[in-house]
Order: structure tokens, then C-alpha cells, then sequence
């Protein structure tokens, strides 16, 4: 029997391998600038914990295949390098190769957040409530009016409390249910919860990021395809969670600008 | 260490039903309880998670019986949004609190700890009789609350501000359903407490004569750092959950700030803050992970040992290792939070401790795998899951790599490579522990047998089951799969439901397996062949007495060890190991401590 489950680990592995190997199930192809750094970590840290579970898992079946039920004559024997080999491999060979993912790593979650938005990004508010995302443009004065929420009717479509009598900023902003960016250009994304926790993920642009009731977060990328994408809401929000979405639209320039006419002329 | 007699025990042979089998002081019933309430705890939430993935692979399914229980929550047996979200919040909660913290820690640390150390009982017994019954409250409190109105809190099991404090506005179960949640919650760290109190004061002043602390078995050492873990780490999250309490009861603002917007009401609240929840649940939740999973590696060390008939490679660094991740599963709780808002640079600084933690976590993998070079393994249903128990925990602490880095976090946070991940090495890791130490030592603890052949279908078809079922969950969020969705409705998401058919069909089977266990317990409990003291021919204190042991344990006397706890491929008048209490001299190769 010990052999027997040597050979079904030594099966699982491979099987549990082979779709990463053959790429089966994987994020589609990245649309960001600073999607490629993640991407390469990503393959680094696939190559490395699959060599790694490959390694334990394989050796794991050796040796059960080889020591099972040897009867009571065989000789006991102990692995000749003892226990102070094992902590100085883990620790050279795993330790040196998991901080060396970590300090690398380091730019790629450098490049989305500890780098700051280029003056001339694009700046977009996107407000996430139960169940739908909403986003405001600031117009052609370039600057987003105050919220007041206690103004906010969805009855009305009055979706972020703006006041438009009083607040000269808020009277050219343009809201959309839906979001579009100009292809190549660096966007400012200012995140507001209106409710509870929600979320901000596009798998495509490599971005998630919460939004946290109560406190200002923002992002900012940079598409590089033209195409329609799907945003989603990865943070538990309530019973509408699993259908919280909103479309991304990456235009070229002209679309864009023709799309941001057509929205204002809607408000 | 210390001569137990004079203080380790208050109380007599108790005579009365309910002194006896209810309300018992003896660690031993303590012991007991804890595991049937951990098993139908563990039945619940095993029914609730096929409900789910019922649902998940065929979204209009009608579940028979289920218009029954809930009306509202499941109109024909097909289950709404919310009622999916309600039994997944019940499912993690009931499995993390009640299974992974009752069973490896309270249940067989309760049982085995004081006979490991050559103890009478635990110091406190009173304390300890009431660690149990609160336990039991917290979870009729949490299982009440499937019936009041509106239903148990769909928040999930990290129960994330502010939507836990809001009230009933926020969603069906998020009035009254979050405040049994939490006084649920806050009873059972009381309940932990108390508990951990005990496991610390039994290691540290009840050990016989000759048990310095290096010769207490791994298992003993394991309970004994994860008390540690327990008084620090349920010590935060009770006052967390009063505080939400308060937030709902008492119109305090501790998690929700001003300017919220529901149903186009103003919250009427000012001035909390959403990330300090998250800050107090994950300095607790991060622990919590290794309250799981270290109790499970010391027993499965425990167990391996006796069955490789040879001692670990070295018993100090597995120690020292169980020490490791102790300490740095507190330093690295902030992982979860790397998407949150939190400073991207505090994301930084946790994620080198996490990384960190792999090197101990690998040590401990290389001595349980190199160990059983040369050893004259013996193959049966404990050493099945014990051995089970490395090969997932490999799988589930792989996957670790990836989620220790805030980069790769920003594809895979929120989605079923996380739960695939703590999955594979809390629950399912931290379940073959349990499975384990039960054939192990059911034994001793009924004086009966279980039944090996049964055993051994239960392994089979849990090994590859889980696998089955959890190494897709992986690919699904390589994928983009996002978790704790209902249903799945986003275009990209559609592709990806054959797999959750898939998972569905090996999840009902790999369930349904875990009857056999069931029957297996219930069958060896009542008709199994009588078990003498020591089946396994084993070495720590546990097998020097009776079985099943008599209520002070060894029946009046007082052991003295002679030995390290694992004497084990030696020459001796009984055989090939020599018993910790045996005052028979040995030559051996292992330097005594």
C-alpha cells in the first residue's frame, strides 16, 4: 500500500502541474503599462513554488515508496547530512530565493504605487455604492465639484450629491454609468465608497485596488489596447456583490473625444 | 519541572451522570466534548458547503428540503444571492472556530496534554469546564441565528467594516444576524481563553518528574505554543467584537466614518475608521491560521515518529520551527490587506515577514521528508493522513509564495486562488491532522479499535478528493475567478463554470466520503475490537497507562521519565523502543537531553 500511494502523489503532482505548464486557465494579456512587471513576477514566482512543490512532493514519494513497510530485520538508517544540512539549504536555497522574489518585486508594486501620477493624468472620480459603479469627469474647467451627500437621491439620478446651483465646479462635471479612457494616455482614478468596502478590479489594465469608505484612495494606469473590458467588485459588498460590474471602454483618442461630447450633452 | 501530585488535582472520582459525562472537571470528558462538538460542527458546515457548490456549478438548481428550512433564503429550493452569502459567512465561521481551533487545539490538546506531561488533570478544571460550555453557547448563538427574521450575517467570516456595523440597511442578517455573530465570536475567544490559560500553567508547572520541557512529545510542545498564540490572539478579536456590538447597539462609531450613503439616507455616524477592523481581525486572523495548522504539526510529528520507528532528524528545530511561526504569523497579518488602502509601503514591510515565514515552514517540510529516509515506515489509516497531512501542506504553503507579494496580489487577491490556497493548508492540512491523531489515538480515548480497512477507504477517497477539488480552485483564480460570488454573471466568468461542475461533483463524493468516517467512529466506538494499552507500540506517556485511562490518569501514581519522548530503533526487553517512563537503561544513538 505504501507504494501504491507513492505512485498516486507522484500522479497528482504531475497532473496538478501540467495545466500551469500548459497554461490552461491564465489572466488574459495585459493592457497596462506597468502590467509586464507584475506578469514577469508573476512567472518567476510560478517557476520557483513549482519547482518547489514538485521537489517536496516527488521526494516525499521516494521515499515512502522506498522505506514503506520494510519489515522489522531491515536496518534503520538517518539521512546522512542530519537535520543542520536541511536548515542550512531551506535557508540558503529557499530563503535567498523567496527574498530575492520579494526584492524584486518590489518594483513592480512600485510602479503602481510609489510612483506618483504624471501632472497632466487624466483625473477621473469613480464612486462605488450598492450594487453599481458610477464615474465623473471634471469637465472642461478640469476641477470636480464638492460631494454632499446628503444630497445623493438615486431616485433622481443624483448619484454623488452634487449641487449645481450653488457649486460653480460641479456644473460642467459630466457622471457616466459607464467608464471610458483615451487609449495611451495616464489616468487618475479618485476612488470614493459611498456605503461600504467595495473594490476596483480589471484583470486586463492589472489593477485592483479597495475602496474604503471614509478615506481617499486613488490609482493611476495607463491603457495601451483599444478594446471593452469588464470592471468588477472584489470586496464583499452585500447580496448584489456577484453582480456589481461596469464596462471599461479604452478608445482612441477621436472616440474618446467624441464619447465625452455626446455624455455631456446628455447631463 | 515538577512533581504534579500535590496541586494538579482539586477534585475526586466524580460519581453523578452529570459530573461524570455533563458537567465534567476531568480533561479527559472535556477532551471528548470538545471533538462532538467539533464532529457536528464540522457535519454542518460540510452539508452547508455542498449547498454552495451545488449552487455554483447549477445556479437554478432546486436543493430538496431546502424551501423548508428557509422560505425566504432558498423560494423553491433554489437559493437567492443572499442566502448563498449567509450559508458561505456560516460555512467559514463554523469551520475555522468550531472544527480548526476545537479539534486539534481544545479537543485532543485537552485530552492528551496532561497525560503527556504525567499530569493528574489541568490546573484549573473549573476554568476548563467552563472554556468548553461557553464554547457550546457561542455556537448555539451562531447557529440560532439561521432562525430568526432575516437570517445569519452574510458578511463572511472576516466580517469586514463597515458593512458589520451599519445595521440592517446594509442587507438581509446585517441587524441582529452580526450581533449574535459577534457575541457569538467574543463567547468563544472567552471560551479559548480560558482554554489557553490552562494548556500554558499544565506545560509549565505540571510536569513529572524527569520531563525537562525538551522531552515533551512535539504534540505536547505544539499545544503548548499554539496556548501561546490562542491567549494573545483571541485576547484582540473579543474586544473588536464588543466594539461592533456597541456600534450597533449603543451608537457608538468605532468602524464606520461620516458621509455614508444608504438608500439614500445619511448613516447616522461620524468618525470611525474601516481599516482599524481590519487591522484588530487580522492581527487575530493570522494567528488564527497557525492555531490551525500547528497543533496539526505536532501531532502528525507525534504520530509519524512512532510509525517511521525512529526519532525526527532533530526534535530542536521542529520546536523551534512551531516557535518561528508563531512569532512571525503576528508580524505578518497585514498580507490580507495589501489592496485594502492601507500605505503601500506597510505592504512592503509585510511582505518580507511573510516571506520569511516560508524558510521555517520549509525546514519543517525537509525534516518531516528526509526523516523517513531510512526508517522502517508502517502504513496504516493514521500514518496514511499524517503523511497525507505533508503532501497538502506543501500543496496549500506553495501557493503562499505568491500571495506573500503586493504585486501579484493585485491578480490574485479576492479570488479562488486565495481560498484554494487556505483551503488546502488550513482546512484541509489542518482536517487530515485531526483524521489523523483520531486513528491514532481513539485507541486510548475509547478503549477500542477502529476499523483499518474502512480507514484506509476514508484516505483514499479524501487524498484524492481534496485534491480534486482544491488544485482547480487555483487554476480558477489564476484565471480571474473573484470568490464569494453567487452567481456567475461577468462575461469572463462564464467560461470558467465547468470547473465549478467539476469541483461540485468531487466535493459531494470527497463528502459523502467523510461518512465512512463517521460510521467508522460511531461502529469501533460501541463494537470494535478491544484495544490494548499500547497498539502502536508507542513511547510518550499516553501509552504507560490504562486504556482507556482511569480519571486521574494513572491511577493514583506518579510517573517519573527517564527518557527523551521518542526512543524509538533501540534495543529493549519489549522491543524496538523503550517507554519515556521506563527506567530500563538503553544504548542508543540519540543523545539524551
Amino acid at each position: 500500500m505504501g507504494k501504491f500511494f507513492a505512485i498516486t502523489i507522484f500522479v497528482i503532482a504531475i497532473l496538478s502541474a501540467i495545466p500551469i505548464v500548459m497554461h490552461t486557465w491564465e489572466a488574459p494579456a495585459d493592457i497596462s503599462t506597468h502590467g509586464h512587471l507584475i506578469d514577469e513576477q508573476m512567472s518567476e514566482t510560478m517557476a520557483e513554488a513549482g519547482i518547489s512543490f514538485l521537489a517536496a512532493q516527488l521526494l516525499l514519494a521516494f521515499f515512502i515508496w522506498q522505506f514503506s513497510n520494510r519489515g522489522t530485520e531491515s536496518k534503520l538508517k538517518s539521512f546522512p547530512g542530519g537535520a543542520r544540512a536541511l536548515v542550512i539549504a531551506a535557508v540558503l536555497v529557499v530563503g535567498v530565493e523567496v527574498l530575492a522574489l520579494g526584492v524584486f518585486g518590489v518594483k513592480a508594486w512600485a510602479g503602481v504605487y510609489l510612483t506618483p501620477p504624471s501632472a497632466d493624468a487624466m483625473p477621473i472620480q469613480v464612486q462605488a455604492g450598492q450594487f453599481a459603479f458610477y464615474f465623473r469627469y471634471p469637465g472642461p474647467d478640469g476641477k470636480f465639484g464638492p460631494l454632499h451627500p446628503e444630497r445623493i437621491n438615486e431616485g433622481s439620478q443624483e448619484f454623488f450629491g452634487l449641487d449645481k446651483e450653488h457649486d460653480v465646479e460641479s456644473r460642467d462635471d459630466i457622471v457616466t454609468a459607464e467608464m471610458a479612457i483615451p487609449v495611451n494616455k495616464e489616468v487618475h482614478l479618485l476612488m470614493h465608497a459611498k456605503d461600504v468596502g467595495h473594490s476596483f478590479f480589471v484583470r486586463e489594465l492589472r489593477v485592483q485596488q479597495d475602496f474604503v469608505p471614509g478615506l481617499d484612495v486613488s490609482l493611476h494606469f495607463t491603457a495601451t489596447k483599444v478594446g471593452r473590458y469588464e470592471i468588477v467588485c472584489t470586496q464583499l459588498c452585500g447580496l448584489g456583490h456577484y453582480n456589481m460590474k461596469a464596462y471599461l471602454d479604452v478608445l482612441s483618442n477621436d472616440d474618446f473625444n467624441e464619447w465625452m461630447k455626446k455624455q455631456a450633452a446628455m447631463q | 519541572m515538577h512533581d504534579t501530585s500535590a496541586h494538579a488535582v482539586q477534585h475526586h472520582a466524580p460519581t453523578s451522570f452529570i459530573r461524570k459525562h455533563v458537567f465534567s472537571l476531568d480533561h479527559k470528558v472535556i477532551g471528548k466534548q470538545y471533538y462532538a462538538l467539533a464532529l457536528a460542527a464540522a457535519l454542518i458546515g460540510m452539508v452547508l458547503s455542498w449547498i454552495m457548490r451545488i449552487h455554483l456549478g447549477w445556479a437554478n438548481a432546486a436543493i430538496p428540503g431546502l424551501h423548508t428550512l428557509s422560505p425566504n433564503g432558498a423560494p423553491g429550493g433554489v437559493l437567492t444571492p443572499e442566502y448563498y452569502l449567509q450559508l458561505m459567512t456560516m460555512h467559514g465561521t463554523i469551520m475555522v472556530f468550531f472544527v480548526l481551533t476545537t479539534a486539534p487545539f481544545a479537543a485532543f490538546g485537552n485530552y492528551f496534554l496532561p497525560i503527556q506531561v504525567g499530569a493528574e488533570d489541568m490546573p484549573f478544571p473549573r476554568f476548563n469546564m467552563m472554556s468548553f460550555w461557553v464554547t457550546f453557547i457561542a455556537f448555539l448563538v451562531l447557529v440560532s441565528s439561521f432562525f430568526i427574521s432575516d437570517g445569519p450575517t452574510l458578511g463572511g467570516w472576516t466580517q469586514y467594516a463597515p458593512l458589520n456595523a451599519i445595521g440592517s440597511s446594509g442587507g438581509p442578517g446585517q441587524g441582529l444576524g452580526v450581533v449574535l455573530w459577534m457575541i457569538s465570536i467574543a463567547l468563544f475567544c472567552i471560551g479559548q481563553l480560558l482554554g489557553s490559560l490552562n494548556f500554558i500553567t499544565t506545560t509549565l508547572d505540571l510536569r513529572v518528574k524527569g520531563m525537562s520541557l525538551m522531552r515533551l512529545p512535539l504534540s505536547a510542545w505544539a499545544w503548548f505554543i499554539t496556548s501561546c498564540m490562542g491567549l494573545t490572539a483571541f485576547s484582540v478579536l473579543m474586544p473588536a467584537c464588543i466594539l461592533v456590538i456597541l456600534d450597533h447597539v449603543a451608537g457608538t462609531s468605532f468602524f464606520v466614518p461620516s458621509g455614508l450613503v444608504l438608500n439614500d439616507q445619511l448613516v447616522p455616524h461620524s468618525g470611525g475608521s474601516t481599516l482599524l477592523w481590519q487591522h484588530l481581525f487580522w492581527f487575530f486572523g493570522h494567528p488564527e491560521v497557525y492555531i490551525a495548522i500547528v497543533p496539526g504539526i505536532g501531532i502528525v510529528s507525534h504520530i509519524l515518529i512512532a510509525n517511521m520507528r525512529k526519532p525526527m532528524l532533530s526534535q530542536r528545530v521542529l520546536i523551534y520551527c512551531m516557535g518561528a511561526l508563531a512569532v512571525l504569523s503576528y508580524m505578518v497579518y497585514g498580507h490580507h490587506m495589501f489592496v485594502s488602502g492601507m500605505n503601500p509601503i506597510s505592504s512592503l514591510a509585510f511582505s518580507f515577514p511573510t516571506l520569511v515565514i516560508t524558510i521555517p515552514a520549509t525546514i519543517t517540510v525537509l525534516i518531516w521528508v528526509f526523516s523517513l529516509y531510512g526508517s522502517r515506515l508502517r502504513i496504516n489509516s493514521a500514518s496514511l493522513f499524517a503523511l497525507g497531512f505533508i503532501s497538502m501542506f506543501v500543496s496549500g504553503g506553495v501557493s503562499g509564495f505568491f500571495l506573500a507579494q503586493p504585486s501579484i496580489d493585485i491578480m490574485l487577491h479576492a479570488t479562488y486562488f486565495v481560498v484554494g490556497h487556505f483551503h488546502m493548508v488550513m482546512g484541509v492540512a489542518a482536517m487530515f491532522g485531526i483524521f489523523a491523531g483520531t486513528y491514532f489515538w481513539f485507541p486510548k480515548m475509547s478503549g477500542r479499535m477502529m476499523n483499518e480497512t474502512l480507514g484506509k477507504v476514508h484516505f483514499w477517497l479524501s487524498f484524492v478528493g481534496t485534491y480534486c477539488i482544491f488544485m482547480p480552485f487555483h487554476y480558477l483564480g489564476l484565471a480571474g475567478n473573484i470568490r464569494r460570488y453567487s452567481t456567475f454573471v461577468d462575461d469572463f466568468l462564464q467560461p470558467l463554470i465547468p470547473v465549478h461542475r467539476w469541483i461540485t461533483v468531487a466535493a459531494l463524493i470527497t463528502g459523502a466520503a467523510q461518512l465512512v468516517f463517521v460510521y467508522n467512529l460511531i461502529h469501533s466506538r460501541f463494537w470494535g475490537k478491544p484495544a490494548p494499552d499500547n497498539p502502536w507500540e508507542a513511547t510518550s506517556l499516553e501509552w504507560s497507562t490504562a486504556t482507556p485511562p482511569p480519571w486521574d490518569n494513572f491511577g493514583g501514581k506518579h510517573p517519573v521519565v527517564y527518557h527523551d519522548p521518542y526512543q524509538y530503533g533501540v534495543q529493549s526487553s519489549v522491543g524496538d523502543y523503550v517507554m519515556q517512563a521506563s527506567p530500563e537503561q538503553v544504548k542508543t544513538d540519540h543523545e539524551e537531553k
